[in-house]
């Protein structure tokens, strides 16, 4: 017996050693692209800069506490960096404010698509995937091209006589949040529409024979259900959000920064290497701070409901 | 609230409910007439497909005719949304609401009415106890059996006091055991609430054990409403007579009407005496329904029809005898086993049918 156990062990030992195997090219791929880099930009951030751009290496916490503080020129003393401090506090505003937009309008759209017939729902989603094939360069220049003052929003303003003068939308931050709308708004309408296909629509009617009105089947029933959908939908329009380069760059004018600017800035013409990898990290602990609260709310509301 | 016993709980009046369009449409409910009396428990009875969940639907609020009216104790309700009729459906699938407890279900509807919380929560035990699901209040809805799910779906229904509940085939989904159980149990809900029960189904056997009145439906129609014992032995058409229960059909020649029964020569020479539906008058050839258990199996010769035995079917408390009439019909004879043992008649027998008086019932058509 003793036997029979030990070389059915053995096996299956060797199965796992075999498995790890099989996974190996996925595993090297993961730590090549993920893991490995991650490290050397934590190395970075503690190494010193160099004169011109890249490394010197030596330690040095310099990267780091030029995140929050700035070191004056003359007498050496520290002080908070306003500018880092008003780009953080920005950014997280603007990615939020970002995710709520886009649940606004992401959760009635994706509701429309979900209660169609089964084929025209196809169309539907093709639909709204048809801007993810056009570059983000362009979408984001379109969007310029829309709200600047000589724009087709200001001309037909000016030609219904609602205002005299052209509203000033570009490079401010309603300009930001509504690029990211645009751009980030499939990334909630997919997973929403993902968990509302799933909703049994006989409960919704059940509310209605239950006296609940449309906002409070909305809020009591449907809402509840499709929070999976939620969760992740926010999730996914979040953390570019938070890291966005492209849009804050061309509809901020390079006036109103981002996180994702300001790294960029450090790789470029601020030569500050250790800074922009200690910023990568602070965007990085931002994104993961935020998540544990949200996610951790969210599923605490749902335990609550489900008792 | 005193209501005239003349005033209808529910009434619908010409209600008709087209599907699809163009060539494809057709009329799920077709001029539809019925009224359902206070604490009555009614039975809509058919096929899939016979506009019986249709009309319930309509009732409910969650579609709306294209024509006709359908009057709650006498008031319009077809242009109501369904959260504005005092009315409450127990559904197919029960629809849980599977991230509340069985007591948030059961208080949902209360609390979209605005009701007190203590006035709530004193509800939702009262309505715990009248379903005996006192224990299991804190239970999620998928963590409970299908029958215990059935019974919140009609705690939750049943907490608002409608007017009328609405049952959509609520125990199709339960085993036999079950189903029998509930049967009784539901039976029992509606004498203790009072309120009248609309009760849809396909199986004629639930209909026939539960209701007050039965409203057989086919087509979108209502082919005839009546006590369960009239739908059983007084069919008026042939697709009542064929759809609930066994019978055999006989053709025959009216021959002369008194009063309420008509006499009819069968295709044998025999003459029986028959009822036929209210508001009509028999005359020429017309078809005769006898249930299998009415008739009686005599030596050949005796009683009014003679054939010959084609098959024995034994079903434990019955035995059918199938039989080649000498015209050539087919009839079945049902004989209680009244003791153990083979039933006497074997397949070629020559053998006898008598036929109970009063039993015999003319078609419409």
């Amino acid at each position: 017996m003793a036997v029979v156990a030990q070389t059915a062990e053995a096996r299956e030992r060797k199965d796992i050693a075999n498995r790890w195997l099989l996974s190996a090219p996925a595993l090297f791929i993961v730590f090549i692209a993920a893991i490995g880099p991650l490290f050397i930009v934590l190395a970075y951030s503690f190494l010193a800069p160099g004169p011109y751009g890249d490394v010197k290496w030596e330690f040095s916490l310099g990267g780091w506490t030029s995140v929050l503080f700035q070191r004056d020129i003359f007498d050496e003393t520290l002080s908070l960096a306003d500018a880092h401090l008003s780009i953080f506090w920005r950014s997280v505003k603007l990615s939020l404010m970002t995710t709520v937009v886009t649940l606004i309008v992401g959760f009635p759209t994706a509701y429309f698509i979900a209660t169609r017939r089964e084929r025209d729902r196809d169309i539907w989603l093709f639909l709204i995937t048809i801007p993810f094939w056009t570059n983000l360069l362009i979408r984001t220049f379109a969007v310029l091209e829309i709200i600047r003052n000589e724009g087709i929003v200001n001309n037909i303003l000016i030609g219904v006589g609602l205002v005299e003068r052209p509203v000033q939308m570009l490079f401010t931050d309603f300009a930001i949040m509504l690029g990211m709308v645009y751009v980030y708004l499939p990334l909630m309408v997919l997973p929403l529409y993902a968990s509302m296909e799933k909703l049994d629509f006989r409960l919704v009617e059940a509310g209605y024979d239950l006296y609940a009105t449309r906002i409070n089947v909305l809020r009591r029933i449907i809402f509840p259900l499709v929070k999976p959908g939620v969760v992740a939908g926010s999730i996914l329009v979040f953390i570019p959000s938070l890291g966005a380069y492209v849009t804050p760059s061309i509809l901020g004018g390079g006036k109103n920064l981002m996180i994702g600017n300001l790294i960029e800035l450090q790789f470029g013409q601020g030569r500050n290497w250790p800074l922009g990898a200690a910023l990568s990290i602070t965007l990085m602990l931002i994104v993961m701070i935020t998540l544990l609260v949200y996610v951790r709310n969210a599923s605490g509301g749902a335990e609550r409901h489900h008792g | 609230m005193a209501v005239p016993a003349d005033k209808a709980a529910i009434e619908a009046r010409g209600v008709s409910k087209l599907f699809g369009s163009g060539e494809h449409q057709v009329a799920a409910l077709d001029d539809v007439f019925v009224s359902v009396r206070e604490n009555e428990f009614f039975t809509l009875l058919g096929p899939s497909g016979c506009g019986k969940t249709t009309l319930l639907r309509l009732i409910a609020g969650f579609d709306f005719p294209d024509s006709g009216e359908i009057l709650l104790h006498g008031n319009d309700i077809a242009p109501l949304p369904p959260y504005k009729r005092p009315v409450n459906t127990v559904f197919q699938s029960y629809a849980l609401f599977p991230h509340m407890t069985v007591a948030q279900n059961i208080a949902f509807g209360l609390e979209m009415l605005g009701q007190p919380k203590g006035e709530v929560r004193a509800r939702v035990a009262a309505m715990l106890k009248l379903v005996r699901m006192e224990k299991l209040a804190e239970r999620r809805t998928s963590q409970i059996s299908g029958g215990q799910q059935q019974r919140v779906a009609l705690a939750r229904a049943l907490a608002p006091q409608p007017k009328v509940l609405l049952l959509d085939e609520p125990l199709s989904a339960l085993d036999y055991k079950l189903r029998k159980e509930m049967q009784i149990e539901l039976k029992r809900l509606q004498g203790e609430t009072g309120i009248t029960f609309i009760f849809v189904t396909h199986d004629q056997e639930e209909a026939l054990a539960m209701s007050d009145r039965i409203a057989v439906m086919s087509g979108g129609r209502i082919l005839q409403i009546g006590s369960p014992w009239e739908i059983y032995d007084r069919p008026a058409e042939r697709f009542v007579a064929d759809f609930i229960g066994e019978t055999n059909f006989l053709t025959g020649e009216v021959k002369s009407v008194e009063g309420e029964s008509a006499t009819v020569v069968l295709a044998s020479g025999a003459g029986i005496d028959a009822t036929y539906p209210v508001g009509t008058q028999p005359s020429g050839r017309v078809t005769v329904v006898i249930r299998p258990e009415h008739a009686q199996a005599v030596q050949p010769g005796a009683g009014l029809l003679s054939g010959t035995v084609s098959n024995v079917v034994y079903l434990g408390t019955d035995t059918h005898i199938h039989v080649a009439l000498d015209d050539g019909a087919h009839f079945v004879v049902r004989q209680q086993n009244a003791r153990s043992g083979p039933c006497g008649h074997e397949t070629g027998d020559k053998i006898g049918i008598a036929v109970s008086p009063g039993v015999a019932q003319i078609l419409k058509d």
